[in-house]
């Protein structure tokens, strides 16, 4: 399997304070992996270095067979390369409907002038409602975002994701504030789009990262501290350690 | 694939989408045949001529309110510097004016002379009347375009575009936010004001453009029927201005501009060109404040770098605010009602108020009543006048966006996508 | 002074006996009773070359019209009033010899040329005078107006001068004089030499005087002529136009026909609506005009026109040059390395002076902004109505300056009360706005500016639209010089003092007390000192009051040195919210930096172009825009995750 994304010993530091040490990583085409850590593992800002939010100190962040270098790159570019996220806390447009949101987020031309002629089409339509009711919103695209409630907005922005067709897709905590039913949805979804494309989930919920039964990266202190299947990390010593051991 | 008919996704025309483009555009026209029907100019004679001017001004004043609505209320940019793009394009204009009308006059004095003047002796003359108060007596390179009208004009939107663009660059690439960017744009307002106050810049320092009034090769209409036709272009520009960024506003193209507005990290995230969006927004509304501008000071008659400080932008953001921002009809509303009001109570058409040992004269005390009305209707009115129409029964609902994007600056200013 | 003293008193004795003072008044009492100042020159020669010691006084007298003849012996006096006559005493002994009747004596009053040259005159007596400040006095009068002929006996003074200050003067205009006057080269080129280390206005307008050149303009530069340096036909320096007219003026070449004296003629010319041949309006542009003067010239006998050509080729076979009107070239060359090393001295001086000058504007928006800066820091609220309080600052210190003549302690006074009338003002608009617009910046810019203009108002309202003076103490007037070009007014010295003294408090308060610690626990992380038990709202006020009472202060130090109007704030706004921006949020220091920037920037730029200090405020803006395309956060940024996107 071809390599997506290589993360080349990247480090960045915030006054001082090591949050990514000299970490590394590969991401393939397709498939699920999870990254767990404690709270300041690194989990974060490892996502926002890779979205283009954050300028590592050093290193490098490969995308693709050519092998392009993310680093310096503004968002908006690595989000058009096919690089798209999902929020820890659901980050949707508030003031505007689910259907604008969903628009917005579509796979379409991205250049304003694009933008400013873009008509809304028949196969944009369908689209719409194809992934409003996957994410069972159905019957809210005419509502205000802001009116959902916490578990509809993360489904909103799960929706957005996909709408976004992303090569690869990065999801912040999916499950949080999600009822049993709504988390076996979710799992499924993730579980769906990994056979075409790449997906990283950063999760703290053990329980849901068994569930969706891939291959599990321990972040601690910015650095890899494990990697393999969830049974052989959860034997590792160091892992329990850092995890049980205090 | 299932696809209920869904209503939210039905097509509809950008018209039906936007109710209040077609009630705005019926009041306007309303307004214009009404005020023409009863002014001196064309019918009746009850609206004065100078009223009509007031009128007419007031809808220029409008355009820009409704320019600024977009850029701020609906791309969350409050700019401090519109009403700099607005004086730019008087400036523009008012060169072509006086130039011509020199022109004119002079060409009529030397008329009594017994040899026929030369070109270059007309220049002289008339530069001589034009820059005798700076001390001058030829051209400044900046008066290059002033003999034609078509370049004149040509500058009314090149100038505030580049301006605005160069300009906006430069703030949004460096990712200058929120009250930052307020700053920099009044600081940009500052500098060009004060550099029109100077002498040297070549547009007669403080005492600025005068006899703007005066249309050359309308000498044979007289102001009332000028000051008709004047009205008429400045409704007409209102009105295509109100369906330009209706339009601008609505679709795809205004779901992304209100998202910049109210979380432009996110909008990155989603692969979209934030810096590219707000500088055409920035721009584009920088050019038809210009273009108001240059409807507005022929009928003014007179203009002045005072006109350009940064307090007339803070003005008109204020008028935004007082309206109602977010919906382009309410930031009309807002120019217009404040606007006139001012004229109204500073022109001594309100009769003061004796309290006894001191009498309130409002040529004194209407600014301050304004002050404290504006902090009244930012604090206990946030959605401006314009929010009565929510009041309404059956109102409509499906206005898009909501009033303003502080909570989404705020966001911003945290860094917490 | 001793042997001065001993000199004259020989000499006293060696010609008393050959003459009295009356003998040699009435040598020519005509030059006396009736001086003009063309022939009073011869007198005062004689009269200072007998050596006499009573000359001093007489010539002080006569000079302030003190003197009398009498009528009837045609003898001098010095007379005064007494009844309808005159007391007179003796010209030589001073001692009373009588009295006069009415219109026995003439009064002479020498006319003011007159006495002007009996004043050079005494100046010799008065530099070896006994008192320190009637020779300070002729020292000056001579610094103000320099002679030849007062270089020796400046020099003869040196000698018995006790005073090192006045000695030191004397030598200093002993040099000046020498410079422009001496006669011997050699030693006029060494007093030139020694003026390159003076900075003094004087040692440079002598070293301009002797370096005074004019444009020459000759068929070819003559041998005799002390070059300046050569003048190119067409340059900045000496314009085409300027040249030619400088050859017409030297009769080196025909003047121009202009084409106002080519219209004049053709006006001149007309005749049944023709020039010539030319119908006149055909005549409409500056070909035909030509053509047609060129046709009716010869005959009427008009100066034929200067071709371009013409005027090029005169150009070109002459020579131009700056002429020195000192002829030695020795000497201006002397004078021109002692002015490039005098200027060299006085550039590094004014670089320090115009520091000084940009530390006293960085203070003043350092004192400005800094209110505006912890606001914005602790609560990202911009306050458009900062400027306001300023003004509300310094009209509390002119209301206080009303009620308490006594500058001193009014001022004393005032700066508490500014601070808490302005704290107040802070507090309460906390309160009943700010506070109801939480997390909506630009709302709060907007209403803040509602305010401010209520504000500005109110105060036209009450104080009317005329400046109100802020007298500042006697004691803060005038100004610490430290030589011509050196120099600061005590105000600015105090202003800066102000600004150290709040800098050290505020570090003090932000870093060494409870306040400070929950101040930047608020600033850095609101939700979680929250969580703490600080109560944000309460900070929230107590910060706000801090900026706004600051501001109040700031406003009665500029009302001291500028004037204070209900728009005063409204100047300083804008300059103090680019101190914000580009030092930084939230950070003392960065306030400081910023405020720092931008005052050595308008110096700096006003330096350049001293003549345009709008062009220097333009500028200044440019520069800041294009500032913050580097630092978009301000030159003290804050860091990391706290600092957002």
């Amino acid at each position: 399997m071809t390599t997506l994304l290589e993360v080349d010993s990247i480090s960045v530091s915030f006054d001082g304070f090591k949050a990514i040490n000299n970490l590394s990583l590969t991401i393939p085409e397709t498939g699920l992996r999870a990254i767990i850590g404690p709270n300041g593992a690194g989990k974060t800002t490892f996502m926002d270095i890779v979205t283009g939010k954050t300028r590592p100190d050093s290193g490098r962040v490969l995308w693709g067979q050519g092998g392009m270098d993310l680093v310096g790159m503004s968002e908006s570019r690595i989000a058009r390369l096919g690089l798209g996220r999902k929020f820890q806390r659901p980050t949707v447009f508030e003031a505007q409907t689910v259907a604008e949101n969903l628009d917005m987020a579509l796979r379409n031309a991205r250049n304003p002038l694009a933008v400013l002629l873009a008509r809304r089409t028949d196969g944009d339509r369908a689209r719409i409602a194809a992934l409003a009711e996957e994410i069972g919103l159905l019957h809210h695209l005419g509502r205000r975002a802001g009116e959902l409630s916490h578990g509809q907005k993360q489904w909103l922005e799960i929706g957005m994701l996909l709408a976004q067709d992303p090569r690869l897709m990065l999801v912040d905590e999916p499950a949080a504030g999600m009822t049993v039913a709504e988390r076996e949805h979710t799992t499924d979804l993730l579980r769906r789009a990994a056979r075409t494309r790449a997906v990283v989930v950063v999760e703290h919920d053990m329980e849901f990262v068994r569930r969706l039964e891939c291959r599990v990266t321990v972040l601690h202190e910015g650095r890899v501290l494990a990697e393999g299947s969830l049974d052989h990390v959860t034997g590792n010593q160091d892992v329990i350690d850092v995890y049980l051991g205090r | 694939m299932t696809t209920a008919p869904v209503p939210a996704l039905r097509r509809r025309p950008i018209l039906a989408d936007n109710p209040s483009v077609l009630w705005a555009l019926l009041v306007l026209a309303i307004v214009t045949l009404g005020v023409t029907v009863l002014a001196e100019g064309a019918g009746a004679g009850v609206i004065s001529t100078s009223f009509v001017k007031t009128l007419g001004k007031t809808l220029c004043l409008c355009l820009a309110a409704v320019a600024m609505d977009v850029v701020w209320g609906y791309c969350g940019i409050l700019s401090l510097g519109h009403m700099a793009f607005f004086g730019i394009g008087g400036y523009a204009v008012g060169q072509w004016l006086m130039t011509a009308r020199t022109y004119d006059i002079v060409a009529q004095s030397l008329a009594g002379q017994p040899l026929p003047p030369t070109p270059r002796e007309l220049d002289q003359a008339v530069a001589t009347q034009i820059f005798g108060v700076v001390g001058s007596d030829h051209f400044p390179w900046i008066w290059a375009f002033s003999h034609s009208l078509p370049l004149q004009l040509l500058m009314v939107v090149l100038v505030p575009g580049l301006l605005a663009g160069v300009f906006g660059w430069l703030a949004f690439r460096s990712r200058v936010t929120g009250v930052y960017l307020s700053i920099l744009t009044q600081g940009m307002t500052l500098a060009l004001s004060l550099w029109l106050f100077q002498n040297d810049s070549g547009l007669r320092g403080n005492n600025g453009l005068s006899g703007l009034q005066n249309i050359p090769g309308l000498e044979g209409w007289g102001q009332d029927r000028i000051s008709i036709a004047f009205f008429w272009a400045s409704a007409l520009a209102l009105g295509l201005g109100y369906l330009l960024f209706a339009w601008l506003t609505s679709g795809r193209r205004g779901s992304v501009i209100r998202a910049i507005r109210d979380d432009e990290a996110r909008v990155r995230f989603l692969g979209y060109g934030v810096e590219g969006t707000k500088l055409l927004v920035f721009t584009l509304t920088a050019v038809v404040a210009a273009i108001a501008g240059a409807l507005y000071y022929p009928q003014a008659g007179i203009i002045n770098p005072g006109e350009v400080a940064p307090l007339a932008s803070i003005y008109l953001a204020v008028w935004v605010a007082i309206g109602g921002r977010g919906r382009l009809y309410g930031a009309a509303l807002g120019a217009a009602l404040v606007s006139l009001m001012s004229s109204w109570f500073t022109g001594g058409g309100v009769p003061d108020i004796p309290l006894g040992i001191y009498t309130v004269q409002w040529t004194d005390w209407w600014t301050v009543l304004l002050g404290l009305a504006f902090v009244a209707v930012t604090l206990l009115a946030p959605k401006g006048l314009g929010g009565l129409f929510d009041l309404m029964p059956r109102a409509p609902s499906r206005r898009q966006g909501d009033w303003g994007p502080d909570d989404g600056a705020w966001r911003n200013e945290e860094g917490e996508p | 002074m001793r042997i001065v003293l001993a000199l004259i008193a020989a000499l006293w004795a060696s010609m008393a006996s050959a003459q009295t003072l009356q003998d040699l008044l009435q040598a020519d009492p005509e030059a006396i009773s009736d001086p003009s100042r063309r022939t009073v020159g011869e007198v005062l020669d004689r009269l200072v070359a007998s050596g006499l010691p009573e000359v001093p006084t007489f010539l002080e007298r006569w000079q302030a019209k003190e003197v009398v003849q009498r009528q009837s012996d045609g003898l001098f006096f010095y007379g005064t009033k007494e009844g309808g006559g005159h007391v007179l005493f003796d010209v030589s002994s001073g001692e009373e010899v009588g009295h006069s009747g009415p219109r026995e004596v003439d009064e002479l009053r020498p006319n003011a040329g007159v006495r002007g040259v009996i004043g050079s005159a005494l100046i010799q007596f008065q530099l070896s005078d006994p008192d320190i400040a009637r020779r300070q006095a002729a020292l000056d009068a001579i610094a103000k107006d320099p002679a030849p002929e007062q270089l020796e006996p400046l020099r003869a003074s040196l000698e018995g001068e006790d005073d090192p200050g006045v000695l030191a003067r004397k030598e200093r205009l002993e040099n000046l004089l020498a410079a422009r006057f001496e006669a011997d080269p050699e030693a006029r080129i060494a007093a030139i030499e020694a003026l390159g280390s003076d900075i003094t206005v004087e040692a440079r307008a002598v070293l301009n005087q002797i370096l005074s050149s004019e444009p020459r303009a000759a068929d070819a530069i003559p041998a005799e002529a002390n070059v300046a340096w050569k003048l190119t036909p067409g340059s900045d320096e000496l314009p085409r136009e300027a040249a030619y007219v400088m050859l017409v003026e030297a009769g080196l070449a025909p003047p121009r026909v202009t084409e106002n004296a080519i219209r004049d003629a053709l006006v001149a010319a007309l005749a049944g609506g023709k020039v010539g041949d030319a119908p006149v309006a055909t005549l409409g542009s500056d070909e035909a005009r030509h053509a047609a003067y060129d046709a009716i010239a010869p005959a009427r006998g008009l100066p034929p026109r200067i071709s371009e050509e013409e005027v090029d080729a005169a150009l070109g076979s002459h020579a131009f040059w700056q002429d020195y009107a000192e002829k030695d070239a020795a000497i201006t060359g002397a004078a021109e390395r002692a002015l490039a090393s005098a200027v060299t001295r006085v550039s590094l001086y004014q670089a320090a002076d115009i520091a000084l000058d940009a530390i006293s504007l960085a203070s003043i928006y350092f004192l400005a902004a800094i209110g505006l800066a912890i606001t914005f820091g602790v609560m990202g609220v911009i306050n458009m109505a900062h400027g306001e309080f300023i003004m509300m600052g310094a009209y509390t210190g002119y209301v206080v300056q009303t009620l308490v003549p006594d500058y001193t302690l009014s001022l004393i006074l005032a700066l508490p009360l500014a601070f808490a009338v302005t704290f107040a003002a802070g507090v309460a608009m906390e309160r009943l706005v700010i506070r109801h617009l939480a997390h909506r910046p630009l709302e709060t810019l907007l209403a803040t500016f509602g305010i401010s203009i209520a504000l500005q108002q109110i105060a036209k309202n009450i104080f009317g639209t005329q400046a109100r003076p802020l007298t500042s103490p006697s004691w803060l007037d005038g100004a610490w010089i430290v030589n011509d070009v050196l120099g600061i007014a005590y105000i600015r010295i105090a202003i800066f003092v102000l600004a150290l003294l709040f800098l050290g408090l505020l570090l003090f308060i932000l870093n060494r007390t409870r306040l400070g610690l929950e101040v930047r626990a608020v600033t850095q992380n609101p939700g979680m000192a929250a969580s703490m038990g600080i109560d944000p709202d309460r900070i929230a006020m107590l910060t706000f009051g801090l900026g706004s009472g600051i501001a109040g202060i700031a406003g009665v130090a500029i009302g001291l040195y500028a004037k204070v109007t209900s728009e005063m704030g409204s100047d300083y706004i804008v300059q103090s919210f680019m101190t914000v921006v580009v030092g930084g949020v939230g950070n003392v220091w960065g306030t400081l930096a910023g405020a720092s920037l931008i005052g050595i920037l308008q110096k700096g730029i006003e330096w350049f172009n001293p003549s345009n200090t709008l062009a220097a405020q333009t500028y200044m803006i440019l520069f800041i825009i294009a500032f913050i395309q580097f630092r978009p956060r301000g030159i003290v940024a804050m860091k990391g995750r706290a600092a957002g996107a």
